[in-house]
């Protein structure tokens, strides 16, 4: 009687087909909609500062309107980098621990040094050197709050000459070829944190933190060229087609490494057939059928790499505003084919049982700490954060000598 | 031949190697402190962990699937209600497999309904249709080279020296990490403490001489406790080790489980 009538109050419980272990038998996966986006924004930051990188290290001119915005993007982003993380825990009121007492057998203890690393020595330092000098002519120059703000940013290193600028100019060189490992580590590492889990078959894979070292810097690049595209929409300005047609260039290339590597992956999968394939596969077929096939292969992929390498052959058929429509849809099919791939890890590692005999169901709840809005905050508040920052370090009204897009 | 040994390296050297012996001990001292002071657990003050090594092992042959162990452990241990298990009761159902199908077996079917807790469904196959069907308790495999504490990235789970693997709930900041690397399936997050738990051995109950709840419970000690530091005569333990052949559970992960089990298929994972 008393099991019966517990069973009326008893929380309706996730649907398994097949058998999982009685603790996995939670309403939603353990890692959900923040832990998708953690690698997803990291991956952004990291492929944005390679962007940058090119400028800086490798000297590719035709990329220079595009180098500090892209350097803005990374740092909004890797702001952002760390709330779905911290948000996620059972107790964020601890999570200085990770720093205070790191054990260092954990993927995870690492990641708060490894991001105040790239926050602190490379990331803000390149920003500082690269603005330097134009804070210190800006906070002459503008008036008010927004003037106080240039002479804070100047930390009283006022110097204008040309050997300080040199100087300056040296040291974000330097930053820039230590960031570009840095940026490899930041997200080889987030990869790793799946990587090394090796009693799930879907995540415990040495390729996985290649694999996403390679997804970050495509999604990174098509960030940064759907950035400077929506800018340059929103200012009223033409698109230099000569930068454009780069990025789309190492976008193509940097989409056909990342698609050979995860092909490969899938092959190695396929042909060993190891414990855990079949559900792998049902869970390919089924349960990410719209997140794997159409979002991830297809839409994130396949018709990117169709679209880029068309343009990579016969650029110069194409009229201009073909060609800048182009390169705009690729950007937002990789975005959102990159947001995709996060998901098929992350959820798709957990909607399994690790006994390899059950399937869970996921539906997203729309309000709460892992559903929709949350997910949707999360994402937009790096773009509030890169509007501020556009509108302080990249306004069309303040003369510089730096990088920037737009310049007449 | 020229001697470049000086009065003063020789000296050195000789206080060098002194200061390490001397160091020795007092670095092991620290570490005993601290471990008393950062270490949160459920043991008596005058308990030494060093001189117990606890084991668990499971009959599997034996289960009746009364389900007592893990209504015992959830009582004993206020295990939230819902789907939250430090052990549980499996039910394999392996059944004939279809006349002229060539194969050696039919289906495997596993259930667990409320961790074994209130019994379990009539089987889904005709009972003349059973090839075969047990039950197999399960529990934290106590692993010699434990994932979970490899990922903990604050340290707040770990090995004590006596056998069992701990979570220190002061300390755990409830990523989940554990719980993902478990490959066992044996830990949860806390809906009440926001922590990862995971079954202790009741290490409140063994470290003050008492047998785990489940183990006390069960009516067909179907699960062997013991220490193996500290054999007992006709140590029921060793008895086991000596009688059966033994198996643990996802060999091929190298984790190396203490927990050992007998009178089990190949279908248990």
């Amino acid at each position: 009687m008393t099991n019966a009538v517990t069973n009326i109050v008893e929380v309706i419980m996730p649907h398994f087909e097949g058998y999982a272990y009685p603790n996995e038998a939670t309403q939603q996966p353990l890692w959900s909609v923040l832990i998708v986006l953690y690698p997803y924004i990291t991956g952004l930051v990291a492929g944005a500062f390679i962007m940058a990188s090119l400028v800086r290290v490798f000297n590719v001119k035709a990329l220079e309107p595009v180098y500090r915005l892209s350097l803005l993007t990374a740092f909004a982003f890797l702001l952002c980098a760390p709330l779905p993380l911290l948000f996620h825990l059972g107790h964020p009121e601890r999570c200085y621990e990770v720093m205070m007492t790191p054990h260092l057998t954990s993927p995870m203890a690492i990641f708060g040094f490894v991001y105040a690393w790239y926050l602190m020595a490379v990331l803000l330092l390149e920003l500082w050197f690269d603005y330097r000098r134009d804070f210190v002519v800006w906070s002459e120059t503008t008036p008010g709050f927004q003037g106080l703000l240039y002479r804070l940013f100047t930390v009283g290193v006022m110097d204008e000459s040309d050997e300080a600028a040199q100087l300056d100019h040296k040291y974000g060189h330097i930053l820039s070829i230590v960031g570009i490992p840095s940026a490899f580590l930041l997200h080889g590492y987030v990869g790793f944190i799946f990587g090394s889990v090796k009693a799930n078959p879907w995540w415990g894979n040495v390729l996985m933190p290649i694999i996403f070292i390679m997804s970050a810097m495509v999604s990174g690049i098509a960030l940064c060229v759907f950035n400077y595209m929506v800018l340059t929409w929103i200012r009223r300005k033409k698109v230099d087609m000569r930068c454009l047609d780069v990025m789309g260039m190492y976008l193509f290339y940097a989409l056909v490494l990342d698609a050979a590597i995860e092909a490969l992956d899938w092959i190695h999968r396929i042909y060993s057939a190891e414990e855990g394939f079949q559900v792998m596969q049902y869970m390919a077929r089924e349960k990410l059928f719209y997140t794997l096939s159409l979002g991830q292969v297809a839409g994130g992929t396949l018709i990117p790499l169709i679209l880029l390498g068309l343009l990579q052959l016969i650029r110069r058929r194409v009229p201009e505003l073909q060609r800048r429509r182009m390169y705009f849809a690729s950007a937002v099919l990789i975005l959102i084919g990159v947001l995709a791939m996060r998901w098929n890890v992350v959820i798709g590692g957990q909607l399994f049982s690790k006994s390899l005999r059950g399937i869970m169901g996921y539906k997203m709840e729309f309000a709460g700490l892992e559903g929709w809005l949350m997910g949707g905050v999360l994402l937009c508040l790096p773009f509030v954060i890169l509007t501020v920052m556009v509108k302080l370090f990249l306004s069309e009204r303040l003369p510089t000598d730096g990088h920037v897009p737009h310049r007449d | 031949m020229k001697n470049n040994v000086s009065r003063r390296s020789v000296l050195g050297k000789i206080t060098a190697a002194v200061a390490g012996v001397l160091a020795a001990p007092v670095a092991k001292a620290a570490k005993t402190v601290t471990e008393k002071v950062l270490v949160t657990t459920d043991a008596p003050k005058n308990y030494d962990h060093s001189k117990h090594r606890w084991a668990m092992a499971i009959d599997a042959s034996r289960c009746i699937g009364c389900g007592f162990c893990a209504e015992a452990c959830k009582k004993e241990n206020h295990v939230p209600e819902g789907p939250y298990f430090r052990t549980w009761v499996e039910r394999y159902i392996i059944a004939k497999p279809a006349p002229g199908s060539g194969a050696a077996r039919g289906e495997t079917l596993v259930d667990c309904p409320n961790g074994g807790m209130h019994g379990y469904p009539e089987p889904s196959v005709p009972k003349d249709e059973i090839q075969h069907s047990f039950f197999v308790p399960k529990l934290c495999n106590l692993c010699k080279h434990s994932p979970c504490t490899q990922v903990c990235p604050v340290g707040a789970t770990f090995d004590a020296p006596d056998g069992a693997v701990l979570i220190d709930p002061k300390y755990c900041i409830g990523c989940g990490f554990c719980i993902q690397a478990c490959p066992y399936g044996c830990r949860f997050l806390s809906p009440v403490t926001k922590t990862a738990e995971k079954c202790t051995l009741c290490y409140h109950r063994i470290t003050r001489g008492l047998k785990p709840a489940c183990v006390e419970v069960c009516p067909t000690q179907a699960r062997i406790f013991g220490d193996l530091k500290n054999p007992v005569p006709d140590d029921p333990l060793q008895k086991f080790y000596q009688n059966n052949l033994v198996v643990s559970l996802k060999p091929h992960l190298g984790t190396e489980p203490r927990v050992l089990y007998a009178g089990i298929d190949k279908e248990v994972r």
